[in-house]
């Protein structure tokens, strides 16, 4: 696929209606590429001008900010902030949590002032406008869906219904686990965890929540995060339940609805 | 006999004064060890939040059966008061029942609902009692919940107890006085106190008397004991759950608390702003070793905490079996400013005395085990915030004693080498796009 970078756009002249946040998940691991694809793929059926980074873009700074290295987060975040500034950015559209909060929450006090949207709000208002029409009894018509809230859109910024929304829109059996919305359980990835061994217990964190997300009966874990999708794909294969119930994106589910 | 009694009401009323007030300078000088940043803003939203949630109870209703048994106690604890303040008016003045005459008919209405409500607290007490010592709810359990937590819970909810039997026997044995001594107002009936007079129609005159007087006497002096010892105790939450939810953090919960200081090196290590002439008067540490190092709030929120657990409950780190509890970080801070305080106050070396809250209080496994993920923050019924002092404490592992896990500094060494916190080179960042779907 043909991405624009918004170097080339500049050099043009023009200027993207969005830059689209890709983040080191999304550009870097192997079952996340495949959320970052659909999302292009989605941005391109509706036909938004939008641009990426590409090379240019680096961590955001979030882990190493959560795991108290507030030095190389300023550094990281001082000198992203410089690039999209440099670019003129205004509007930012991300998939991942992490990256939507530190840019929209944490870089302001450093400098860098835009109007960052996650793609469950940016889907969620494709749908809304009539730009995403989702069929009737369509491929997800009785299919089991649970919904995993991502702490960094739901507690941490109070987004918690534009993903279900955006899955209500499916047609399909959207059911709720016992922990969910402000009391959803984390996947333990948040807080740099992603990157170190769990400390000693009794149990790992991203098997308990696999756990309770398979007990909902649900065919497909959906989830609106890069950690989430990493530890619940872990969780469903360490109870041995990958045959049976997918961890999905939800760009990937709606993708998937318009045959993308 | 009246004089006497005023007196002695008079000298009881000042020790405890004198008590509390000692404490709660105590407290306050403890608190004063944080440091001084200034919360001066957005005083709507503030106050929108005390009247909501400390003075409305809204987070606690997240758990209705507690957060009802809670609304009678905090809405006895509030209306009973008034109460107590026609007891101190009757100490003072050596009235009896004071109220009763401003009141006219409408007295025996207030009595009979403070009766109602007195009946209410005994029984959501005794709830209490059976939820923690019976049924034996985990939370109540955990491994922080050591024999002074649990006394603590136990006294306070067994003198609410006594103390509201107090009120029901002492207007039974007044309702019996009114029928032979002038100096008693007539009350009429009130409904749940003259259940206890058959057991009493047998005594004289005279032993009604002490009766009552000692019932008087029992409230008001438990009323006042409690009141000093409340300043010992996890239940000082009833009077700084109004302050902490007032200077609670409003913005989003996900984001962290920027580091100024920080921000000035990194703007000159990068060229963008001139280095500050003269190195700013800024304490010698980064993050948080010790509680002087933590913001003055963070300090009055351990010291508002109830120990409720409903943090820990939530807590995905606690939950899977690591050491991590966000209670025990606030009851950790709330002892570490007691034993500060109390050596400073004996003369000792205070915060020098060779021990420090992360490591002899808190231990690197408890902070390094915590994803971040805001459950403890939501779940507390009084907006306390254990995340803000677990960053705090990393933050000083992290740039003061390059003390992360192992794996982090790699991490950091990948951000720093690859701006990715994995070893993929940043020349494969946009591969993505050219690779087949």
């Amino acid at each position: 696929m043909t991405i624009p970078t918004i170097a080339d756009m500049t050099s043009r002249g023009e200027s993207p209606e969005i830059l689209f946040w890709v983040g080191c998940a999304g550009s870097y691991d192997e079952r996340y590429k495949r959320v970052t694809k659909a999302f292009v793929k989605i941005l391109q059926a509706v036909g938004t001008k939008f641009a990426v980074l590409g090379g240019e873009e680096t961590c955001t700074g979030d882990p190493a900010r959560r795991a108290g290295n507030e030095f190389l987060f300023q550094m990281q975040a001082t000198q992203v902030i410089q690039v999209l500034n440099g670019y003129q950015v205004k509007k930012i559209v991300t998939a991942c949590p992490h990256c939507f909060n530190t840019i929209r929450n944490e870089y302001p006090d450093l400098g860098g002032k835009y109007e960052v949207i996650h793609h469950s709000v940016f889907l969620q208002q494709l749908i809304d406008d009539g730009k995403i029409k989702l069929k009737e009894g369509g491929a997800f018509k009785g299919r089991r869906i649970t919904y995993h809230d991502s702490c960094y859109l739901g507690r941490a910024n109070n987004i918690y219904e534009a993903p279900r929304a955006v899955l209500e829109s499916l047609d399909a059996d959207l059911v709720e686990m016992k922990r969910c919305r402000t009391t959803g359980l984390c996947c333990g990835a948040g807080g740099a965890q992603l990157f170190k061994e769990p400390e000693a217990g009794k149990s790992d964190i991203h098997t308990d929540r696999a756990g309770e997300a398979i007990a909902t009966g649900a065919q497909t874990i959906a989830v609106a995060c890069p950690f989430c999708m990493t530890m619940l794909n872990d969780g469903v294969k360490a109870r041995n339940k990958e045959a049976t119930v997918q961890v999905k994106d939800l760009a990937e589910l709606i993708a998937e609805s318009q045959g993308l | 006999m009246y004089i006497a009694q005023q007196v002695a009401f008079l000298i009881t009323l000042t020790v405890a004064g004198i008590l509390v007030r000692r404490r709660v300078l105590f407290i306050r000088n403890n608190i004063r060890l944080g440091k001084a940043n200034v919360i001066n803003d957005r005083h709507g939203e503030r106050l929108k939040n005390m009247l909501l949630v400390a003075f409305g109870q809204k987070k606690m209703f997240k758990r209705p059966v507690a957060a009802v048994l809670h609304f009678f106690i905090y809405a006895g604890f509030l209306i009973i008061n008034l109460e107590v303040l026609e007891f101190i008016i009757d100490g003072f003045f050596g009235t009896h029942r004071i109220f009763a005459s401003f009141l006219g008919p409408l007295y025996p209405w207030m009595m009979n609902f403070f009766e109602a409500l007195a009946v209410a607290v005994m029984l959501a007490c005794l709830v209490f009692l059976l939820r923690r010592f019976v049924i034996r709810i985990p939370r109540f359990w955990s491994s922080e919940m050591t024999t002074w937590p649990r006394l603590d819970a136990a006294l306070i909810l067994t003198t609410e107890i006594v103390l509201m039997w107090a009120i029901l026997f002492m207007n039974a044995s007044d309702q019996l006085l009114q029928q032979v001594n002038e100096h008693y107002v007539s009350t009429g009936t009130l409904y749940f106190s003259s259940m206890l007079m058959p057991l009493l129609e047998s005594l004289t005159p005279g032993s009604l008397l002490i009766l009552e007087r000692f019932c008087w006497w029992f409230h008001i002096i438990g009323i006042l004991g409690f009141s000093v010892y409340i300043t010992y105790s996890k239940h000082l939450h009833i009077f700084l759950a109004f302050p902490n939810t007032y200077y609670a953090r409003l913005e989003p919960k996900g984001q962290i608390n920027n580091m100024p200081v920080v921000t000035r090196e990194v703007r000159s290590m990068l060229g963008l702003e001139a280095a500050a002439p003269q190195a700013p008067s800024e304490p010698g540490r980064f993050g948080a070793k010790d509680i002087n190092d933590l913001q003055w709030n963070s300090l009055m929120a351990a010291y508002s905490c109830t120990e409720c657990g409903r943090c820990t409950s939530e807590c995905p780190a606690n939950l899977s079996g690591k050491k991590l509890s966000p209670r025990k970080i606030m009851m950790d801070v709330r002892d570490r400013m007691e034993d500060v305080g109390k050596s400073m106050a004996s003369g000792g070396p205070g915060i020098a005395d060779g021990k420090f809250l992360l490591g002899d209080y808190i231990t690197k496994e408890e902070i390094n085990a915590c994803t971040s993920c805001n459950a403890c923050v939501e779940a507390c019924p009084v907006m306390i915030s254990p995340l803000d002092i677990i960053i705090e404490m990393r933050r000083y592992v992290a740039m003061e004693e390059s003390g992360s896990p192992a794996q982090w500094n790699s991490m950091f060494q990948n951000i720093e080498t690859n701006f990715a916190p994995w070893k993929f080179p940043s020349s494969d960042r946009f591969k993505w796009a050219s690779e087949n779907s």
